[in-house]
């Protein structure tokens, strides 16, 4: 299990970094935490020509946080910021506690100090949490070439399994994850075969509340139930309702009948399926909570 | 006693901090300037080979050699050797080191390719083109059976081997019993799985004409043996080193494996140093698995629960190749017995061919299936009497004053299956402390009004332990004081470099930071058989005791001399032989080493002492007496009339989670008696692995091949070892019942903690969810599948449809299944 | 596909390696598990599956630890690694993590033991006290096929012990 070869670019600067691209062609990889394409490449399963080692680009380490376009909160994620950096990131947690809610079930925190998080969104495997995470915030990834720059929105982002719709020569240069507007509670459900393991299934949920405390919307988004990640709202089951008595259970049978999983050796699809109602009913049940908690620290705050 | 007591002691291991430290030495971390190789196995399951173009390869920049069958000469093109060979395996098949003609696996080699390195190794193997005629392939258990297919055209039934032992008359018995259950159970593959895979280095001397060979192996002197034969060497001229070895579990006991012939085969051919490191994915397809059994049980028992007669018919998927004979399937049929009487008994097996990888010992080596086997029927005995688990297993016991117990049957080591001794009785005892078994009912009510479902299992076994032929042990001590200690068999981390030091420092009476161990080292020791079926403490820690007490027989006879004292006056402590209870009469242990070796030259201070004008000595003697040899050392061989019984239980208890399924284990309790502990902390930690290994076995891991015979999870990904997160806190306790059979008392501990793993898991998810598990590993997936399939609740125990018939009330069963062979 | 295979590139490597500038010329795809072993003969690094997930391989890099058999060692010139190598004290003896191995009985084949060792390490430079269940959730990463874990877990709490103990000791 050793890697082909290849032939090593290492730009120091983004500017650098995009000629490489335009240069080589098609046949590149863009080499950043590795996590996904290097044990490909170990088992010969990927051999690109060239790898472009993007490693260098400081510029683009960061996690910030800040006020977006139309006014809103987001927390926008460079193409070098390692999940670790991300997940332990105080500002992004305390605006946006569904990334680490998510992040600390994406491998083990050996790989997170080296995987990205934008790697992770351009590998587009129907497993990767962030994936969903993504597409559940309804966020975008920044692609750019030496000429141009495109923002995708998720939903358009992830083509199928495996494949998002970077282009040879782009380089995804950032993801931005918008923070939920209103008093909006978020969780994250999984069950993995093992501690760490890709999830037999995973859900994100968002539920908001109104000011008195209804649901006022209510969307999930999963992971392995299908080729990309799946974003549902069950706002028709539980809307208008008081956060408490909200059927959460029922909402979960109906999400878990719009989605078509396949079996694989480690789950059969009707248990993913199954599985699917369980995680959704408790995420959204422990979402609204966190949702309904968010409302009394705001009240108790201006007290 | 003295200071040097060590002996039984939990004292830390004296090979920890060269591990710990990163140096190790294990088998890659040798031979830096070797060439590499890497080998072009098949991608098929069974094929005809029609053709190898390796002229794309030859360009590859680095590259030694290649090498395909037609390059094999002599003995190397042959098959390789069936090592144990068995009267019941009438159609035994083995591989050719580089596959001739046909491939019966994914996996088998084809081409060796030797380069610079590795990376430029596998460069040169994706340029081979091998060309494949398809067979049809024969996968599973149910595709052997069926013979729609063979995977060897001269093996009928796809059958190597059939076989039955029997005891009384079981059908009559069963026929004749109140009560009869019928189980249909199966077991799924799994795989040792050391972290370290194999690997072999050899270095061909050719001034001298000889052969070094470092191989990851659980038996280095029959390595060499294999080697010598198949190279056509004098054996005198090769020596294998089994290094630091990361792991075996049963696996590196098989040998010669390809790769073990073929690297010194290309060294010697090279004339330069070659190596060989299996990588994970290898290690998957071209090592070997093991468990995958179905077993069908008919169990005849009276109102009591006592067994009448008990009858198993079972299949055994063997893989493509025989190469370690039907040692698993006899270790199932014999060992399935445990603690019990079975009354009248017969088991039946069928070793079947299948176009899947090589079966052969896994820790355990088919006990873990046999155990299944027994603990299931006696849970589906307790069911279907209404009675507890642990009454019905206590009424079956051998009781601990019918030791020794003849089971009237033949062993794996060709010996009667005799138990030696063994409490049962009072193990139970402790279990049900332990767990709180009594108690468990008080816990099922308060996590049932939570909204919690838990269950409560059990399972017992013996293990054979300690087979022979023999091991030896060498001791030896140095001028400088230093006793140096060999024995032939090999260690993979059961800290052989500390408790054959114990048992030698205990012995002869020295510090133990004097006492040096090796072992697996031809060079240090020729006669050996190796490191399997928990051999190692009870045969080489009797080997070593016995050289040692050899030793010491001596070293106090030369130190009478020197002291003028009559040596059953004297004593060795803390390494000074001394006259009991004569402060000041005494010599250190070195200078009797020096005095025990007449020397003419004088190379030292002590060595002075020695020679022959220093010494005084009667000139009418010899300096060595007739009888007598130079140096303070001593050889000496256990060798035991048969096998040493160690037992134990476990007992679990595990939280389902009604909606997911998935399977929480909350509590594991063991309870084992594996005779004299050397030292109870290396023990204990036997018992641990054994039993995470018991939990993958019993919840995640499983070998899965689809239809076309390609193994579908060969990763780590995929094959789902446990992680940390995954093994409950093991709770221990200890019986120490000595076996009769040895000088120390020792009954072996290695496999001991895996074997119950799935009986007492399914028992305690069975107990949990009221319906019958017959089928381990069990998945949350799985699980929820069979909640599914369950007919409404009623009352009593629910048969999933892998059951035999098991009607909830008492009574002769309804449906009696005839017993069918393949 | 590229033609690779007739004369590969050598690319200039140096790191800060346990301490040690070290450098070599090595092709780019060389892994950063078979530089340290085989280029640089620190051997202690094992390597245990080459996809990831057994944490055998396990190295600091500048300070954090990752798998080395998922790093091109090129990508890391200039950086700060720490092997099983670079665990033990100034004086030779063995560290504090290594002192709880040896301790509890935490390894058997030793195989995994260095990707522990080093995982461990910087688990408790972050959180030097940990609960049991902090212990095992920072093993929860690596595979250990000998020890069934208990008494690794059992380590880290040692080691967390050994070293706020000999903390106190230098402090006074």
């Amino acid at each position: 299990m050793k890697p082909p070869g290849f032939i090593y670019h290492r730009p120091e600067t983004v500017e650098d970094a995009l000629g490489v691209l335009a240069d080589v062609g098609p046949d590149a990889k863009v080499l950043a935490g590795g996590q996904s394409l290097v044990p490909m490449m170990n088992m010969r399963l990927a051999a690109p020509s060239h790898l472009v080692d993007v490693n260098r680009l400081a510029d683009l380490a960061y996690v910030r946080v800040g006020t977006a376009a139309d006014g809103g909160r987001e927390v926008a994620v460079g193409a070098l910021a390692r999940h670790a950096d991300v997940e332990r990131d105080e500002a992004a947690r305390a605006e946006l506690p569904l990334l680490a809610q998510a992040l600390r079930y994406v491998a083990h925190p050996t790989i997170r100090n080296r995987g990205t998080t934008v790697g992770s969104l351009v590998h587009a495997d129907p497993s990767g949490e962030m994936t969903a995470v993504l597409a559940l915030l309804g966020g975008s990834v920044e692609l750019r070439t030496a000429t141009a720059s495109r923002t995708v929105p998720a939903g358009e982002f992830f083509v199928g399994p495996l494949e998002s719709c970077a282009r040879a020569g782009e380089l995804a240069t950032r993801a931005v994850f918008p923070v939920p507007a209103g008093r909006t509670g978020s969780s994250w459900h999984e069950v993995a075969r093992r501690n760490g393991d890709y999830a037999v299934c995973g859900v994100g949920a968002l539920v908001t509340l109104d000011d008195v405390g209804r649901v006022a919307g209510a969307r999930v988004a999963y992971i392995s139930v299908g080729p990309v990640p799946e974003v549902l709202s069950v706002a028709d089951v539980v809307e208008q309702a008081p956060v408490d008595a909200a059927d959460w259970v029922a909402a979960g049978r109906y999400a878990a009948d719009r989605l078509e999983p396949e079996s694989d050796i480690h789950a059969t699809g009707e248990y993913r399926r199954h599985l699917a109602g369980v995680l959704t009913a408790r995420a959204l049940r422990e979402a609204s909570a966190r949702a309904a908690r968010l409302e009394e620290t705001i009240l108790e705050g201006s007290r | 006693m003295s200071g040097t007591r060590v002996f039984g002691e939990p004292i830390a291991r004296r090979e920890d901090p060269r591990l710990l430290s990163g140096h190790g030495r294990y088998v890659d971390d040798i031979g830096q300037g070797a060439l590499e190789v890497a080998f072009v196995r098949s991608p098929h399951a069974h094929a005809r080979i029609a053709g190898i173009d390796v002229t794309d390869a030859l360009d590859v920049e680095g590259l030694a050699a290649i090498y395909t069958h037609e390059d094999l000469t002599g003995r190397m093109a042959e098959p390789l050797p069936l090592l144990i060979p068995h009267a019941a395996l009438t159609h035994g098949r083995t591989q050719f080191a580089l596959a001739k003609d046909e491939v019966n696996h994914v996996g088998e080699p084809i081409v060796m390719v030797v380069a610079r390195d590795r990376y430029v190794a596998e460069d040169a193997c994706d340029r081979i083109r091998v060309e494949y005629e398809f067979l049809p392939p024969v996968v599973g258990i149910e595709a052997a059976r069926a013979a729609e297919h063979l995977v060897h055209d001269d093996v009928p039934g796809n059958v190597a081997a059939h076989m039955v032992q029997e005891v009384g008359d079981a059908p009559a018995a069963i026929a004749a019993a109140p009560n009869v259950v019928t189980l249909e159970l199966e077991i799924e593959r799994s795989a040792s799985m050391p972290l370290e895979g194999k690997g072999v280095h050899a270095r061909w001397d050719a001034d001298d004409r000889s052969l070094r060979v470092y191989t990851s192996t659980q038996a280095s002197t029959s390595v060499r043996a294999a080697i010598a034969a198949k190279l056509e060497l004098a054996v005198d001229r090769v020596d294998v080193v089994a290094p630091d070895v990361g792991g075996g579990f049963g696996v590196k006991i098989v040998h010669p494996w390809p790769e073990e012939l073929l690297i010194p085969w290309t060294a010697i051919r090279l004339g330069h140093e070659v190596k060989w490191t299996e990588d994970r994915r290898e290690h998957f397809v071209s090592s070997a698995h093991e468990r995958g059994q179905v077993q069908r049980i008919r169990a005849g028992f009276d109102d009591d629960g006592r067994l009448l007669g008990f009858e198993i018919v079972l299949w055994h998927d063997n893989g493509a190749y025989t190469p370690y004979g039907i040692i698993v399937p006899i270790v199932t049929t014999t060992q399935l017995l445990g603690p019990y009487k079975p009354g009248a008994y017969r088991a039946e097996f069928y070793s079947l061919y299948t176009n899947t990888l090589i079966v052969t010992p896994y820790r355990g080596a088919g006990r873990p299936q046999g155990c299944f086997a027994m603990e299931r029927t006696m849970d589906a005995i307790a069911e279907r009497l209404g009675l507890d688990r642990t009454v019905v297993r206590e009424r079956n016991f051998i009781q601990p004053d019918e030791m020794p117990y003849d089971h009237g049957l033949i062993f794996q080591d060709g010996r009667p299956l005799i138990y030696d001794s063994g409490d049962y009785p009072a193990a139970l005892e402790k279990l049900k402390k332990l767990v709180g078994w009594d108690e468990f009912e008080e816990y099922r009510a308060a996590a049932r009004a939570e909204g919690r479902r838990v269950g409560i299992g059990m399972a017992c076994y013996v293990e054979g332990t300690g087979v022979g032929p023999y091991e030896g042990g060498f001791v030896r001590v140095e001028p400088d004081g230093t006793v140096v200690v060999a024995t032939g068999l090999t260690t993979q981390g059961q800290g052989h470099q500390t408790v054959f030091a114990q048992v030698v420092a205990e012995e002869l009476g020295v510090p133990i930071d004097r006492v040096v161990v090796t072992t697996g080292d031809t060079r240090r020791f020729k006669y050996a058989v190796g490191t399997f079926a928990s051999r190692a403490a009870v045969m080489s820690g009797n080997a070593v005791a016995l050289a040692a007490r050899k030793v010491r027989e001596k070293a106090l006879r030369v130190a009478g001399e020197a002291l003028e004292a009559d040596p059953r006056d004297l004593e060795i402590v803390d390494g000074m032989v001394q006259v009991k209870g004569t402060p000041g009469a005494d010599i250190p242990l070195s200078t009797v080493a020096v005095l025990s070796n007449p020397l003419r030259y004088a190379f030292d201070e002590e060595a002075k002492r020695a020679t022959q004008f220093s010494a005084p000595a009667d000139p009418d003697k010899p300096p060595v007496a007739d009888d007598d040899e130079p140096g303070l050392e001593g050889t000496d061989y256990y060798s035991p009339p048969r096998s040493t019984f160690a037992n134990g239980m476990h007992a679990a208890i595990v939280e389902t989670d009604p909606e997911t399924a998935e399977i929480t284990i909350l509590r594991y309790c063991v309870v084992h008696d594996c005779g004299t502990l050397i030292n109870p902390r290396i023990v204990e930690g036997q018992i641990h692995g054994g039993v995470a290994q018991g939990v993958g076995g019993a919840l995640y891991e499983r070998m899965v091949y689809d239809e076309a015979g390609q193994l579908q999870n060969a990763s780590f990904m995929d094959f789902l070892m446990p992680y940390a997160t995954e093994v409950p806190v093991i709770e221990t306790d200890h019986l120490e019942t000595p076996s009769p059979l040895n000088p120390l008392g020792l009954k072996g501990a290695g496999e001991a903690g895996v074997i119950p793993g799935s009986a007492v898991l399914a028992s305690a998810i069975e107990d949990a969810e009221g319906f019958r598990i017959s089928r381990m590993p069990i998945s949350p997936s799985e699980l929820h599948h069979l909640r599914e399939s369950q007919p409404p609740p009623g009352s009593g125990l629910r048969d999933t449809g892998r059951t035999g018939s098991v009607p909830a009330t008492g009574g002769q069963e309804a449906t009696n299944e005839e017993v069918t062979g393949t | 596909m590229t033609d690779t295979d007739a004369a590969e590139r050598n690319h200039p490597v140096t790191m800060l390696v346990n301490g040690v500038h070290r450098s070599a010329e090595i092709p780019a795809r060389r892994l950063l598990s078979d530089f340290l072993r085989h280029d640089l003969g620190l051997t202690g690094t094992h390597v245990g599956c080459e996809h990831g997930v057994c944490g055998a391989c396990t190295v600091l890099v500048d300070g954090r630890p990752i798998r080395s058999c998922l790093q091109f060692a090129v990508t890391l010139d200039g950086a700060q690694v720490t092997t099983i190598e670079g665990c033990t004290r100034a004086d030779g003896e063995l560290g504090s993590v290594q002192q709880a191995f040896q301790d509890c009985h935490g390894l058997q084949c030793g195989f995994c033991t260095p990707g522990f060792v080093t995982t461990i390490t910087a688990f408790l430079d972050e959180n030097p006290d940990p609960t049991e269940d902090e212990a095992r959730e920072a093993i929860a990463g690596n595979l250990c096929r000998c020890t069934g874990y208990q008494n690794i877990v059992a380590s880290v709490l040692r080691a967390a012990e050994l070293a706020n103990g000999s903390a106190g000791q230098e402090s006074t």
